[in-house]
């Protein structure tokens, strides 16, 4: 589903990424741990497409597309999500406009017309049930005076509005209380199909009893040093990272 | 020159230029006092009307063009402009919407005007089309039964002669400045409102007015009074796009409101704003002003501005009667190469007395716009208060926006508060909506309405949703 290869990137002429290479195949769930400022919010926002990046080599395959080719808003539509580290506030407008225009503008693209009100909000009510979200969520203005719990359950409600085939959530886990995250997990954990794929970015082992990946990866100074099975995680738990930085130097 | 002599020789002009034939149905270009002679007889008004507007004349040549505002602009020959014309006969105008501009017609549909309103709008001629009459009988009546009068300027004068004497000139005197003396002595158009105690008016007189007066005049004056206890939401403009051969439009608005009454006047003004060098574009010059003359009384102006090549207007309130109330909230939008100068002025002058300004300012393309506003707190207005945001949001980086708050504060009991933020358009709120799947285009709208928000809930319902529309085909390739 995702191809990433041999990826450099850099930001103002400083190299964040340096030769990145992963792939995900669709049905599986990967989660990319690493220090911060190793590159992991990089990486998934230069697959969203987000501007300020400067790609030097590499190429990524979105289910055999090349994604530089790709608007910002095309990836989205072929079925990427990012979820957001940090969730943009837009004031004045309504959390169920968004919702709405996003799912809209996604289903023209697959040649879908609009989708009914009624079903619309029947679809909506039954996402934030899920998430925990009172309904008056919807009419707030987009993560204006969100609590930082409730920004990332907004931002698995939209995913789970859009359906995406690729969700790369960025620190979802961050900011959330326990019962929270078990909320957030099983969102997450309900979008998980054969025909779907996660990319979850985290510091924490916990949010791996959620939702078990079936590859972890170590992401340190723009390179994945090591991959693994859930195990890894654990280890990683246990000990950091410097003996991964030591192995990969060895 | 001594004013004595000034005086003669334009009573020479005006024997000189009294030959104009009566019949005709324009004058030449220029201005003198026989020009006004014409346009005050054309009218068939009383001689103190005529009076007043010689009054007003003379003030003006003493007078010089306001040079401060934050705009430039060449200098406007007032001989070459014709100040009276005749409204065109219906066999001179369209006959149906086939003759109308089709690029016209399309923006009245992104606009998502009524299709019946579009051939008014688009000057056709009106009985052509549908039948205007019934609806136009149908308000009158309902207006006569409560007692509102509601008519041009021009039929007040000549029917409601106490009324219009009482009140005209006394919120913005004859020559409260450049524009608004020129309007004074050469007015042709405009609409006049009363409201008689207790009544409130059955009805938005935006309905009928948009039907009825589509063809804006270049030199308009309206009159508005509120008698105590009365209400009143008057809607001026309309969100389709306004062409007019006449460049410069000088109008002014007088609202007085008695005690306990309320006049809610909104305007959504979509002039032409010139081709992309901003030639050929309407130059607006307005003075508007509420005169809260009562206890209690209240006026809320609220209005949104997009087109005009240069705009100069600050609606104001003089809140005179004991805890009255002014309130401006606004939306000015520029894009190309408008030049906008808004804002607006709060004087306090009684006890008790609030206002409440919110600007939002959005500029695009390599627009440049200004917001200007005096909050003035007299030395009576005691426990004054006023709040004021200005929030402006730029378009790209070829764009400006300024603010100008001024502040006098005559009474240490008074409380001003003043906010101020400009931004960017963030790119992250862009790279949020389109990593949904939402285009660039559509992005920008749904931000910059959200950004609008605070101003477009004061609208009457109708004309928010009509509003945002307008905003969206303002900023129509503004970014990419
Ligand atoms: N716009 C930018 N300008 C300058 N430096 C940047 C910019 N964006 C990212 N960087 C730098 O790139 C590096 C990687 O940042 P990134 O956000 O990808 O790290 P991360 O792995 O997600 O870290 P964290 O775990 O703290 O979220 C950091 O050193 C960061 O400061
Ligand atoms: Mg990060």
């Amino acid at each position: 589903m995702l191809e990433v290869k041999d990826l450099h990137v850099t930001v103002e002429d400083k190299a964040i990424l340096n030769g990145l290479n992963l792939t995900i195949n669709a049905g599986e769930v990967h989660a990319i741990m690493g220090p911060n400022g190793a590159g992991k919010s990089t990486l998934s926002a230069v697959i969203a497409g987000k501007d300020g990046y400067e790609v030097t080599q590499g190429t990524i395959l979105f289910e055999g597309q090349d994604i530089f080719e790709m608007e910002i808003e095309e990836r989205a539509r072929a079925g990427l999500l990012l979820g957001f580290q940090y969730p943009i506030e837009i004031p004045g407008v309504k959390n169920i406009y968004l919702l709405k225009a996003a799912l809209n503008a996604q289903r023209a693209a697959r040649g879908e017309g609009e989708i009914p009100a009624p079903e619309f909000m029947k679809l909506v009510r039954e996402k934030s049930a899920e998430m925990k979200m009172d309904p008056s969520f919807l009419q707030r203005a987009v993560n204006e005076g969100f609590s930082g719990g409730e920004k990332k359950r907004n931002e698995i409600l939209q995913m789970l509005v859009l359906q995406p085939k690729l969700a790369m959530l960025d620190e979802i886990d961050s900011g959330l209380d326990i019962d929270a995250m078990k909320v957030v997990a099983s969102g997450v954990n309900s979008l998980r199909s054969a025909d779907r794929a996660i990319l979850l970015v985290t510091h924490y082992q916990r949010l791996l009893n959620h939702i078990e990946p079936d590859r972890v990866h170590v992401l340190v100074d723009g390179r994945i040093v090591k991959s693994g099975d859930k195990e890894l995680a654990l280890e990683l738990e246990a000990r950091g990272y410097d003996w991964v930085l030591e192995e990969s130097a060895a | 020159m001594a004013s004595e002599e000034m005086e003669q020789l334009v009573r020479r002009e005006y024997k000189q230029g009294f030959v104009t034939d009566i019949e005709s149905d324009t004058v030449p270009p220029g201005l003198n006092e026989s020009t006004i002679a014409f346009i005050s007889q054309k009218k068939g008004e009383p001689q103190w009307m005529l009076e007043w507007r010689l009054e007003a004349y003379h003030q003006w040549l003493k007078m010089t063009p306001p040079s401060w505002a934050h705009l430039d602009y060449p200098p406007i020959d007032y001989q070459a402009i014709s100040y009276f014309s005749a409204p065109k006969k219906p066999e001179d105008r369209p006959q149906s919407l086939d003759e109308v501009d089709p690029k016209l017609l399309e923006t009245y549909e992104k606009l998502g005007i009524p299709l019946h309103e579009r051939a008014a709008l688009a000057g056709v001629a009106v009985d052509a089309v549908f039948d205007s009459v019934s609806v136009t009988t149908t308000f009158k009546e309902k207006l006569h039964e409560a007692g509102v009068i509601f008519c041009s300027i021009s039929e007040a004068i000549r029917e409601y002669p106490e009324l219009v004497r009482q009140y005209l000139g006394t919120v913005v005197p004859q020559a409260d400045n450049y524009f608004a003396a020129l309007n004074s002595a050469v007015f042709t158009d405009g609409s006049f409102v009363y409201v008689p105690e207790g009544v409130k008016c059955p009805m938005e007189l935006s309905t009928y007015f948009r039907i009825n007066a589509a063809n804006t005049g270049q030199f308009e004056r309206t009159l508005i009074v509120c008698d105590k206890q009365a209400q009143v939401s008057y809607l001026e403009g309309c969100t389709a796009p306004m062409r007019d051969e006449n460049q410069l439009h000088a109008a002014v608005v007088e609202l007085v409101a008695l005690d306990d009454a309320y006049i809610k006047y909104s305007t959504v003004q979509n002039w032409y704003p010139g081709d992309e060098d901003g030639k050929g574009g309407i130059y607006n010059f307005v003075t508007k002003r509420g005169d809260c003359r009562g206890d209690r009384s209240r006026i809320s102006w609220t209005q949104v501005e997009t087109g005009s090549a240069i705009t100069w207007k600050y609606p104001s309130c003089m809140l005179r009667g004991k805890e009255s109330i002014g309130e401006f909230y606004s939306v000015a939008v520029t894009n190309g190469r408008q030049q906008a100068d808004t804002g607006t002025k709060m004087i306090h002058i009684g006890e008790g007395t609030r206002s409440t300004i919110v600007a939002k300012g959005i500029a695009a393309g390599r627009s440049d716009q200004s917001y200007r506003g005096l909050v003035k707190i007299g030395p009576r207005a005691k426990g004054a208060r006023n709040y004021t945001q200005c929030d402006s949001l730029l378009i790209g980086d070829q764009c400006g926006a300024h603010t100008f708050p001024y502040q006098e504060i005559g009474n240490s009991t008074a409380t001003v508060e003043h906010e101020a933020t400009t931004s960017k358009i963030a790119d992250d709120q862009l790279f949020y909506c389109r990593a949904r799947g939402i285009d660039e285009e559509d992005a920008v709208s749904m931000i910059v309405n959200g950004f609008c928000k605070d101003v477009f809930q004061e609208l009457p319902m109708e004309f928010a949703v009509e509003a945002e529309a307008l905003l969206n085909v303002t900023l129509e390739g503004s970014v990419g």
